[in-house]
């Protein structure tokens, strides 16, 4: 069985993710069927305790792939929104790093 | 489309005749040859639907791996049956990455065979097969019977499985590490590691250029992740609808 670590901690992250989730979606979080789910499941086995039965062990490695998933998810979108999402530059951006300004023509061009 | 604005407000899940549906407001979710999306298992149809509720102003398709791997199992787009998934999955096993080995630099098959021969030790305990490794440029010789054994184990998945499993396979580049994952020997962190040794060798002695190696490595885990979870869920036979799960 993979070396997971303690269950509770698995469950704090697993919590702390869909917290981020839901901030995105503007909802309390408490209320998302995920939340519900994942707290109803490790109430249900017990997960928190430190018994080793095989139902338990597959829930905590469904678990922590879960936490995985919504971390890695979460980290690759901000990375790609720092260096990856900005696009182009406006003809205004790129004036300026050379240290022009565009010429303005209230009338537009002739 | 890459990207689109989020055009619903709520985001909920509906039990069907054929499974658990996903809903956007009153709308009923369909994959994208137009079929009712429709999930054989609660908390795999809970886990997409919480993807598609952390969209915020775009809905950015590239990050709903789930959601992918549903739509591809209902649509099977390849057009693939259940031997030809297999066949596939089986075929990398010839160019497993944890098997191809290097010779130089020496630090880099010593990382190898300390990193990489215990999860091949493990695969050929855990089936009873013979596999090894290989330096020669043909990679490894893998004995017909080795392929029988897998092709054999892997039959005894679902269609739905099946898709997940070729789907890390094809991410990982390994098989065997896949089956590490899908038998929980080994974490998804630990998996993307072995699967990325020879870029983690070169991080080290060379450093880490952030937009390049992180974007890449979240990118792998999280694939990796969803095709792992994904194949677990469609496994559980305690969730499971199996009217949906043809083989």
């Amino acid at each position: 069985m993979a070396a997971l670590g303690s269950p509770l901690r698995t469950l704090r992250g697993l919590l702390r993710e869909l917290r981020h989730a839901s901030a995105r979606a503007g909802r309390p979080y408490r209320d998302t069927p995920a939340y519900q789910h994942v707290l109803a499941a490790f109430r249900a086995h017990r997960v928190t305790s430190e018994k080793l039965c095989r139902a338990q062990q597959e829930l905590h490695f469904q678990a922590a792939t879960y936490l995985c998933l919504l971390r890695s998810v979460r980290e690759h979108l901000a990375l790609h929104h720092e260096y990856h999402g900005k696009g182009e530059r406006s003809p205004d951006e790129v004036a300026g790093l050379v240290g022009f300004r565009l010429p303005q023509q209230p009338g537009g061009k002739g | 489309p890459l990207e689109r604005k989020r055009f619903y407000q709520n985001v909920s899940i509906s039990q069907g005749e054929g499974g658990f549906e996903i809903n956007l407001d009153h709308r009923k979710l369909k994959t994208p040859q137009a079929k009712l999306f429709t999930v054989p298992s609660e908390a795999l149809a809970i886990a997409v639907a919480t993807e598609w509720d952390s969209q915020k102003d775009t809905i950015k398709f590239y990050t709903m791996h789930l959601t992918t791997l549903c739509n591809t199992a209902l649509d099977n787009p390849t057009q693939r049956n259940k031997v030809q998934l297999i066949c596939a999955a089986v075929k990398f096993l010839e160019t497993d990455t944890i098997c191809y080995r290097v010779e130089e630099p020496a630090a880099l098959a010593e990382l190898q065979k300390n990193e990489w021969d215990p999860i091949v030790a493990w695969a050929e305990d855990r089936y009873n097969v013979a596999i090894g490794s290989s330096t020669s440029i043909s990679g490894p010789n893998i004995p017909a019977s080795t392929k029988d054994t897998f092709i054999s184990h892997l039959a005894s998945y679902n269609m739905w499985a099946l898709q997940g499993i070729e789907y890390v396979i094809t991410q990982l580049k390994s098989l065997i590490l896949s089956m590490g994952l899908i038998d929980r020997h080994i974490t998804v962190e630990k998996a993307v590691l072995l699967s990325r040794l020879e870029e983690e060798y070169q991080i080290q002695r060379w450093g880490s250029v952030e937009w390049a190696h992180d974007y890449d490595l979240c990118e792998l885990r999280a694939r990796a992740a969803a095709g792992t979870l994904f194949v677990h869920l469609c496994s559980e036979s305690s969730t499971v609808k199996h009217k949906l799960l043809q083989d």
